[in-house]
């Protein structure tokens, strides 16, 4: 059932890959934006570099938020799934994970090639897509129980910021911070081993939470 | 068997309806008739599951379908106005979907066949956003054929179907109850059925707290 939930997300989203794209282009236009605006400072550059990244990671998976559960209820098709005899559990973690592959794995892809404009090293880069690696599914985990909570409301897609950014912070702050570690010049295990605890949590938490919150909206 | 004791719903501040008692038996409908707005919907998301009744209980068999969470969806189909096909997917996409998601694997050919019987042999692979009102809905309707559930829930089942599909969705309830089905049917229009027992129960609308506000009558 697991494995139904995501392949037909992952095949409508194959069949609005504008929309997806959309996403991606949105992330790296928006990372490109500093370099180009501040000017070819490379120690300036290398110093925002992790901070800008991260951030734009976590306004790109805004945009990809409302997707998750939005279309599913108007047409219905919500409404089957919480219907199934299954558990609602497994429904959110599949459909979470079907997100996090379309929208957060290209670009945690792209990133590296991204921070090659604020010339950061190569090991660098490396913890850098190591910690968006780890960060991304969080933020997926994270913004989904938004996503089910405004779910139906007018003007959600504002709401869902308000709500999640917030929660966002500590990702944020380690994520960025392990790329900060490598670049002074400290080991980053710290900050990831962090990160990984944060996964693990929302893993577990973050799916049970969701499936309380859609409960509630389609009531 | 399902039973409903003293349910009752209250949206807001209007009370759609109190002390609501039937039961359903095997090879009966029950039909749930009233004005726009009565609570038919509320009533019969609440049979479902999806909302929790304000006062009394639903029982499946012996037990509070509140106890049998997951284990009771398997019981049931639900078919609503929000009919649940998904635009962007053919009608066979739609239906091996809909069976993948409780469960249950469903040949391509199996997908076919019941959607030839509900008149959209020929559109199989056709996206449903390519699709009219009215056969999204036959499409929707498949899924009653391929998911062999005991009881249907059907909300407003002939809005925007023709004649011929009317008749076909009578056959199908008609051969649904002679199997020892169930269904649960609201619906503006009268449904001419030659087999199984039907059941009426009228909502009242909206009343003044305190007095009955259903009639059960067979």
């Amino acid at each position: 059932m697991f494995r139904w939930v995501v392949a037909r997300d992952l095949m409508l989203a194959w069949r609005q890959r504008a929309d997806v794209l959309s996403t991606l282009f949105f992330f790296v236009i928006v990372v490109s934006l500093f370099p180009l605006g501040i000017g070819p400072e490379t120690q300036l550059l290398r110093s925002i570099a992790p901070g800008t990244v991260w951030v734009a990671a976590l306004l790109a998976s805004m945009l990809s938020l409302n997707r998750v559960f939005a279309n599913d209820y108007h047409d219905g098709t919500l409404e089957q799934m919480l219907l199934t005899p299954q558990p609602l559990y497994l429904v959110v973690l599949g459909k979470v994970m079907a997100q996090w592959l379309v929208s957060e794995v290209p670009l945690v892809l792209i990133a590296p090639l991204i921070g090659v404009q604020f010339g950061l090293s190569p090991d660098t880069l490396l913890v850098l897509f190591i910690s968006l690696l780890i960060g991304t599914p969080i933020l997926s985990l994270i913004g989904s129980i938004g996503a089910a909570l405004t779910l139906g409301l007018r003007g959600g897609g504002v709401l869902v910021a308000l709500l999640v950014l917030p929660l966002y912070i500590p990702v944020l702050i380690f994520g960025a911070g392990a790329v900060d570690a490598t670049i002074i010049g400290i080991d980053p295990a710290a900050n990831i081993y962090l990160l990984s605890a944060m996964l693990v949590l929302s893993l577990v938490f973050a799916p049970w939470a969701t499936a309380a919150a859609l409960r509630i909206s389609l009531e | 068997m399902l039973e409903a004791t003293n349910l009752a719903c209250v949206r807001g501040s209007r009370r759609l309806f109190s002390d609501l008692n039937f039961s359903l038996a095997a090879g009966t409908l029950l039909q749930v008739t009233g004005p726009n707005g009565s609570g038919k919907t509320s009533l019969q998301r609440i049979i479902c599951g999806l909302m929790a009744p304000d006062a009394g209980e639903v029982k499946w068999g012996d037990a509070n379908i509140k106890s049998l969470g997951e284990d009771y969806s398997s019981n049931f189909i639900y078919i609503g106005h929000r009919h649940g096909v998904k635009d962007e997917l053919t009608s066979v996409e739609n239906l091996r979907i809909a069976a993948g998601l409780t469960g249950a694997e469903l040949t391509k050919n199996d997908a076919a066949r019941a959607l030839g019987e509900v008149g959209l042999a020929g559109r199989e692979d056709l996206p449903a956003r390519f699709l009219s009102e009215g056969q999204k809905r036959r499409s929707a309707l498949a899924r009653l054929i391929t998911s062999r559930r005991t009881l249907w829930v059907l909300d407003e089942v002939l809005a925007s179907l023709d004649t011929a599909a009317i008749r076909m969705v009578e056959s199908l309830i008609e051969r649904h109850l002679s199997e020892g089905g169930m269904a649960i049917v609201t619906t503006h229009q009268p449904l001419n059925l030659t087999a199984g027992s039907i059941q009426q129960l009228e909502l009242a609308g909206e009343v003044p707290i305190g007095s009955a506000s259903a009639g059960l009558r067979s």
